[in-house]
């Protein structure tokens, strides 16, 4: 019973680690969910759905589990997005469905994230599948990345027909779904229950292979009719500091990669970290540091709290996790014990000059104002580097690039007729994120189909009504 | 994928799900968009005798939070000139030649007036006819509608003028407004009908304010009764189709059933169905979201069919008829008591205090020790041996599956009402019955 209340009731040091690691909502159990699916109004062109970039039919799905048609709530979702799992748990839904919902006016939005989640979850635990592999229209597709963006393009293409092939460097798909998320936003089992899904409709998948490298591109595109690049983006850059290299000083997105695929009891960690950066990894980093028992964990971020790129609620989320945050500071040097382990973060105050290229006011160090956090772990976040070498290899091939990214057209298709991109990888201005991703997908799946079967063709149909 | 496809006497429809007569089944416009959405068929809004409309038409009951529990309004049938609704009925019967369209008529007591609307109304092309014998308002005020339903002579004669005329099927449509209304279900198929449905709306009131004294609804400072319908009204609606459906003459007849009254969910749809409704009719969840609920109540029905494994819906229509029984009939051995998972209560007391205040004294108050709560607050226990058995602790409780009625054997002698009193005259008798009650086990504290 009092399960459900938790999130209010958290109080991390009574808590073993196991249960510390649980998703941070529970699951709405049926009760809770019909009473909020009643409370939804059933808007008509309701904004909610405006707001979603798959255009799930969000008040239909609602309604559906009002009447207790759970099942055929789950449909509406994975029709417009098969990745309804996963987008229920990460979304920034207080910027898209949930910031739009006609309610907010009135008292406040209906949960439209949780009730994806106790559908797609209800569908997932009954093992229903809504959709099978299309009858085969011979034409062979090669997506390379097993993230969102290519298991959404992979399992559409899939539905229509297309025999697909899905090449991924790591060992498991799901791309930052499975490695990425922090498991208490987003168990690894859910991520994979969705590659599962994609699978089961008779694509494909080659883990361990990386393109370039195992399999050369050329080939690829010479046995494929068509190619989809989800390629992500690659690790952390460096921080071009001293001291980079010790003991200590771990890679965000490997430390959270950590969490997902090791036992918690075995992952080392500080005691006093310094997280460099503010945006979502770097948030996650922060509050699974906090959760596995660091008793003190500070964000270093050289602009303001106004220009962090963390999603508002992960901000707020970190607060309530006991995060510090060190706003217009600027790591300037990692140190060192005799040991050659990190003791201490050298870091400089900033302030805020002009605006720079990208619209925020850009940080500038105040003169003589050094000091030292003492902290034995640096953990850094500072964005992710650009597809750089994959770009390289594709010049050859004449696919454009834009500040790093694929450039693409409003179909998702590259400069080169046969390969189409999305997902991160193709992000070169605003924020990146899961849904977005999804999105590129269908898309992407829909001008192949267009292009390879002619506009009439069932997938182009299904994906362009929405 | 199971069929949702059925046959109403010869009015073939791609699913149950049917527009009743009523505003969202005014106009070809309607129609067609439901259609287009999914709903087998439609109603036309009723088309008859010249009318004139008031405003405001419509009153609302709206409940703890939730909007249109209830629907009353004062609208009276098509007020668009006859020929309009007849030229739109052969659009939409050209447009969609595979739905239902059936048109409402209602026109003054004359048989003359009667034959010649249904024999101009039939060269549209429409597969069939509805006769409005159940408008509560303004039209039975002026002889129609309702007054002609609630005399069972007047439905009879009616419907024989207009089965002398027509070729298509005529399906008569019952007004709740009765004190039994098999009667007029029978005069229906006395007259040749070849459907039934139920029901029309209920007359009702829906309010008064406080402030200003006026009715709801309000016209120009006056009200008055008017037809009731939405989810409230589901319980009446399904009393009455299921007397109807398990009339033994109505049973012996065939005669198909098109059922409503609440239907606004594909649940409600089964349920009235397995109460020997062979289409459903919905006019009130269309007035609140529109025509684009149907979607969920094709889908929800097909998921439940394939759940059950029920392939047609002629395999559950009328399912549950056998189970219609009355009081005399009941099982008078058969005993139930609450029993309460103390895992799940949430100790808000409610069932202690509607048994204690409103039923039979039998939940105590207990001190159970079963939390680590220093001070652990009481918890409701049933008394089994006293319970009586009627259910209400487990109406009472918020929680979902926490307070259950368990059947028990006392070795109570498995009789009904009517065989104990054809077979023992005698408990009729106070004393008797008494003396009764202690050989079957039965105490009342």
């Amino acid at each position: 019973m009092v399960e459900h209340y938790k999130p209010n009731k958290y109080k991390a040091w009574e808590l073993t680690l196991e249960e510390r690691f649980q998703e941070v909502y529970p699951p709405f159990s049926e009760r809770e969910a019909v009473l909020e699916a009643n409370r939804c109004l059933y808007c008509h062109d309701a904004p909610c759905m405006v707001a979603c970039p798959t255009s799930i039919d969000i008040p239909t799905f609602i309604r559906k589990i009002a009447t207790g048609n759970t099942k055929g709530s789950a449909r509406t979702i994975l029709e417009s997005n098969l990745m309804g799992a996963t987008c229920a748990r990460v979304c920034p839904v207080d910027v898209l469905c949930e910031g739009d919902c006609v309610l907010t006016a009135d008292h406040k939005p209906i949960a439209i994230g949780r009730l994806q989640r106790y559908a797609t979850d209800y569908a997932n635990e009954k093992g229903i599948r809504f959709f099978k592999a299309g009858e085969p229209n011979g034409k062979k597709v090669a997506v390379v990345g097993a993230g969102p963006a290519g298991l959404s393009c992979a399992g559409e293409l899939a539905k229509a027909g297309f025999e697909v092939t899905v090449y991924e460097k790591k060992k498991w798909s799901g791309g930052l779904s499975t490695y990425g998320i922090v498991v208490f936003r987003e168990p690894v089992e859910v991520s994979l229950a969705e590659v599962k899904m994609i699978e089961e409709l008779g694509v494909t998948f080659k883990n361990n292979i990386e393109i370039g490298k195992d399999l050369s591109f050329e080939q690829l595109i010479k046995e494929h009719d068509a190619v989809f690049l989800a390629i992500g983006l690659g690790n952390v850059p460096e921080m071009e500091v001293p001291g980079e290299q010790l003991t200590g000083v771990v890679d965000g997105l490997e430390f959270v990669e950590e969490t997902k695929t090791e036992s918690l009891d075995s992952i080392k960690h500080g005691q006093r970290i310094c997280v460099i950066g503010a945006g979502n990894t770097a948030i996650d980093c922060a509050t699974i540091a906090r959760r596995l028992g660091a008793e003190r964990v500070t964000m270093i971020y050289r602009r303001s709290e106004a220009e962090m790129p963390a999603y508002h609620f992960e901000y707020q989320f970190a607060l309530k996790e006991g995060v510090s945050f060190m706003f217009l500071t600027q790591s300037v040097e990692i140190l060192s014990n005799a040991k050659g382990e990190v003791d201490g973060l050298k870091c400089i105050r900033m302030d805020l000059g002009k605006p720079d290229a990208s619209g925020r006011r850009s940080p500038l160090p105040v003169p003589d104002s050094e000091f030292v956090v003492p902290c034995d772990m640096v953990i850094k976040a500072i964005g992710q580097n650009k597809p750089t070498g994959f770009l390289a290899m594709l010049a050859p091939f004449g696919v454009e690039q834009v500040k790093g990214y694929l450039k693409v057209d409003e179909g998702n298709r590259t400069s080169h007729e046969k390969i189409f991109a999305g997902g991160d990888c193709v992000r070169s201005h605003g924020e990146a994120s899961t849904v977005m991703a999804v999105q590129d997908g269908k898309i992407a799946a829909a001008s192949i189909a267009k292009q390879l079967l002619g506009a009439a063709k069932p997938l182009a149909e299904a994906v362009s009504k929405r | 994928m199971p069929d949702l496809s059925i046959d109403f006497c010869g009015i073939k429809s791609p699913n149950p799900f049917w527009l009743a007569s009523a505003p969202p089944a005014n106009t070809a416009y309607q129609i067609q968009k439901a259609f287009e959405q999914g709903w087998g068929g439609a109603v036309w809004k009723t088309i008859g005798a010249p009318v004139l409309n008031v405003c405001n038409r419509y009153g609302t009951i709206d409940y703890k939070g939730s909007k249109i529990i209830g629907l009353n309004n004062v609208e009276l049938i098509s007020d668009r000139p006859i020929e309009l609704n007849l030229r739109e009925m052969v659009e939409v019967k050209r447009n969609f030649p595979h739905h239902a369209v059936i048109a409402s008529i209602m026109v003054e007591s004359k048989k003359e007036a009667w034959q010649e609307i249904i024999k101009r109304t039939e060269e549209t092309g429409i597969d069939g006819f509805e006769l409005n014998f159940g408008c509560p308002h303004g039209m039975s005020e002026r002889g129609m509608g309702s007054a002609m339903g609630q005399v069972p002579e007047y439905t009879e004669m009616v419907t024989e003028w207009v089965m002398a005329v027509a070729t298509k099927p005529v399906i008569v449509k019952l007004t709740p407004n009765v004190t039994d209304i098999v009667l007029p279900a029978r005069a229906a198929l006395k007259g040749g009908a070849s459907a039934l449905s139920l029901i029309n709306t209920i007359n009702s009131v829906m309010g008064v304010d406080l402030d200003t004294f006026e009715l709801q609804p309000n016209v120009g400072g006056k009200g008055g009764h008017g037809g009731y319908a939405g989810p409230a009204v589901k319980p009446i609606a399904l009393h009455l189709l299921s007397a109807v459906a398990a009339d033994p003459e109505i049973l012996k007849s065939r005669l198909p059933i098109s059922g409503m009254g609440g239907v606004e969910t594909w649940r409600d749809a089964v349920e009235f169905m397995l109460l020997g409704a062979t289409s459903v009719q919905v006019c009130t969840a269309v007035m609140h979201w529109g025509f684009r609920i149907v979607e969920d109540m094709i889908e929800g029905m097909s998921n439940w069919m394939e759940d059950k494994g029920f392939e047609t819906c002629n395999e559950f229509i009328g399912k549950s008829l056998p189970r219609v029984s009355s009081f005399g009939d009941f099982d008078l051995g058969f005993q139930s008591v609450a029993r309460i998972n103390h895992d799940k209560c949430i100790q808000c007391n409610l069932c202690y205090i509607a048994c204690n205040d409103a039923a039979h004294q039998c939940i105590d108050l207990k001190e159970l020790k079963i939390t680590d709560e220093a001070k652990e607050r009481l918890w409701p226990v049933v008394r089994e041996e006293d319970c009586v058995g009627c259910d209400l602790c487990s109406r009472v409780c918020p929680v979902d599956d926490c307070i259950t009625m368990v059947e028990i054997d006392t070795g109570r002698p498995h009789i009904t009402w009517n065989e104990l009193v054809k077979a023992k005259p005698e408990v009729l008798e106070w004393d008797k019955m008494e003396a009764y009650r202690k050989t079957a086990n039965i105490h009342i504290h």
